[in-house]
């Protein structure tokens, strides 16, 4: 470069000029929204993720893993995995009918439909217990055919199941509902005219396609089935050792001042949703260019 | 196979998108279904293909009533607008779909669907794309890949949805001559949807001119050139 071109060069920008793209803020505002952002996170998040930790490890190690070992601790560890692994898996298939229902057929009431699906998220989870018992309670008459034939519903696992079912169903619908939209019906259209039957179509076409969505939406289910306290705490009578979960289980202890207890469980409940979202990321991580290539077309 | 469409009706709710409508498609023509959109001809295409059904009318294939036939066993070669390919498989699994979702009894082995694949490939002039993805070729490649597939299950009939709409127009030109030789090689009854008046005229031997759910002219490109029957006819042709 000549002298001239680096005269004209610094008279055009005296100084060292920096541009910012027209989307990006000025300093002190970006500064001050990662502030609040990161401040929001850690004081709202992180503070009582540690503090839970913290809690439950105060008199050593030892004595929270020993705090885990009792009959009534082991009993809930066991009943919130069972409840889960009935739950999670019901939600899942409810779901996917629910969306594919939603998403590839046209008929009427169709929005109504939609907002019952979102009904769990606004009905309070303790009302969802209340018209449980309502409806399943030794008082009524189907819950006392129910009673006495064996069968009890409520203050027992079907109740529980129930109540983590009605309360969790959202999130999985949730999910596939707008991934199911975006991919329109054109793929499937195309499977059947190539001769596949609507069971194959399902399975080679749909499935694959939202199989993302469907992991995401299983796992947030998950992780709020494991946690479920209010419409399980009216369904299931909260008796020790047997329909006590573990967040049931948590209340109990901590209401008897078994602090260690309470937070040990509250600590090994955190992890197993920790766990969860480790799973999420790690898959994300492993198949981003899947990710990438269902999502674009 | 030639196909005889008798006063078809279509209703959606309250829209009627075809009044009756009858049409005669000679075994082996090439048939341009031409309209501006809501005319109705993507949705007798679909009705041919068995992806919707008529409310009222028949439809015959060979002189025999398929208007109940389902989709799958109609055997008609689909291909979408937005070529509708499976995202998540491999341009070979595509084109393979069709045969691999054949009854066991008459699905081929895995080494004639690799042949037939292969021979596919050949014909739509792109040998050694079978591991790419969808997301990997360009919107002609794509076109391409979705006539192969189409192909592959040994259609009765090939009926195609708009198939140039999302081509630039170079592409376009070097498509529309790759149809039409397939066309001739296949000798397949052939039908598309297009609202392009110049490619309609260009390509098919038979001009279907549809307006508001209604047939206006049935001709060959230059009998309608030569001869509107209606004025929405003369103006359309003329834009």
């Amino acid at each position: 470069m000549s002298d001239a071109a680096l005269n004209l060069h610094r008279t055009a920008h005296p100084g060292k000029r920096r541009f910012r793209s027209a989307t990006e803020e000025s300093a002190p505002a970006r500064i001050a929204l990662i502030l609040i952002a990161v401040g929001g996170l850690l004081l709202l998040v992180g503070a009582p993720l540690v503090a839970v930790f913290a809690e439950a490890l105060v008199r050593g190690w030892g004595a929270a893993v020993q705090s885990l070992q009792s009959r009534d601790a082991q009993a809930a560890i066991r009943l919130t995995l069972l409840i889960t692994a009935i739950a999670v898996p019901m939600n899942a298939i409810f779901g996917i009918a629910a969306a594919w229902f939603i998403t590839k057929f046209d008929f009427r009431g169709k929005a109504f439909l939609i907002t019952l699906i979102d009904l769990p998220f606004s009905v309070s989870p303790v009302v969802a217990g209340l018209c449980i018992v309502l409806l399943f309670g030794a008082n009524s008459a189907m819950g006392a055919w129910l009673v006495a034939n064996g069968f009890p519903i409520v203050f027992a696992v079907p109740g529980i199941v129930l109540a983590t079912v009605f309360v969790t169903f959202p999130f999985v619908a949730r999910e596939l509902i707008p991934v199911m939209i975006e991919q329109g019906r054109s793929e499937e259209e195309a499977a059947l005219t190539l001769g596949a039957s609507g069971w194959r179509v399902f399975r080679t076409v749909t499935l694959p396609n939202i199989r993302w969505a469907l992991l995401y939406g299983t796992l947030l289910c998950t992780a709020r089935a494991m946690g479920e306290f209010g419409a399980v705490a009216v369904v299931s009578g909260k008796i020790r050792g047997q329909t006590a979960t573990m967040p049931i289980t948590i209340e109990m202890f901590y209401n008897e001042y078994l602090s260690v207890a309470a937070f040990s469980m509250a600590a090994l409940l955190t992890g197993f949703a920790l766990l969860t979202l480790m799973l999420k990321t790690v898959l994300e991580l492993r198949h981003a260019d899947q990710l990438a290539a269902t999502r674009r077309h | 196979m030639h196909i005889d469409i008798d006063e078809i009706a279509k209703e959606f709710g309250a829209t009627t998108a075809l009044h009756p409508v009858s049409l005669a498609i000679p075994s082996g023509a090439l048939v341009a279904l031409l309209g501006p959109s809501g005319s109705g001809k993507t949705t007798l295409l679909r009705i041919l293909g068995g992806l919707e059904f008529p409310t009222s009318g028949r439809v015959l294939f060979n002189g025999q009533d398929a208007t109940g036939m389902t989709v799958q066993e109609r055997r008609a070669g689909l291909v979408f607008q937005s070529y509708a390919l499976f995202r998540h498989m491999t341009v070979f699994e595509n084109i393979a779909y069709g045969l691999r979702a054949r009854p066991r009894a008459a699905r081929p082995n895995k080494a004639e669907i690799d042949r037939r694949v292969l021979k596919l490939l050949d014909l739509i002039q792109l040998p050694h794309i079978g591991d790419r993805y969808p997301t990997q070729l360009s919107g002609g490649q794509r076109q391409r890949v979705a006539l192969a597939r189409a192909l592959a299950i040994e259609p009765r009939m090939l009926l195609l949805d708009e198939p140039f709409g999302a081509l630039d127009a170079k592409v376009r030109k070097e498509l529309r001559q790759g149809l039409r030789d397939i066309h001739d090689e296949t000798g397949l009854t052939t039908v598309f949807v297009t609202h392009d008046q110049e490619e309609a005229m260009e390509l098919a031997d038979l001009v279907v001119v549809m307006s508001m759910g209604r047939i206006e002219q049935i001709g060959k490109p230059q009998d309608i050139r030569a001869k509107p029957a209606t004025e929405f006819v003369r103006e359309f042709i003329a834009a």
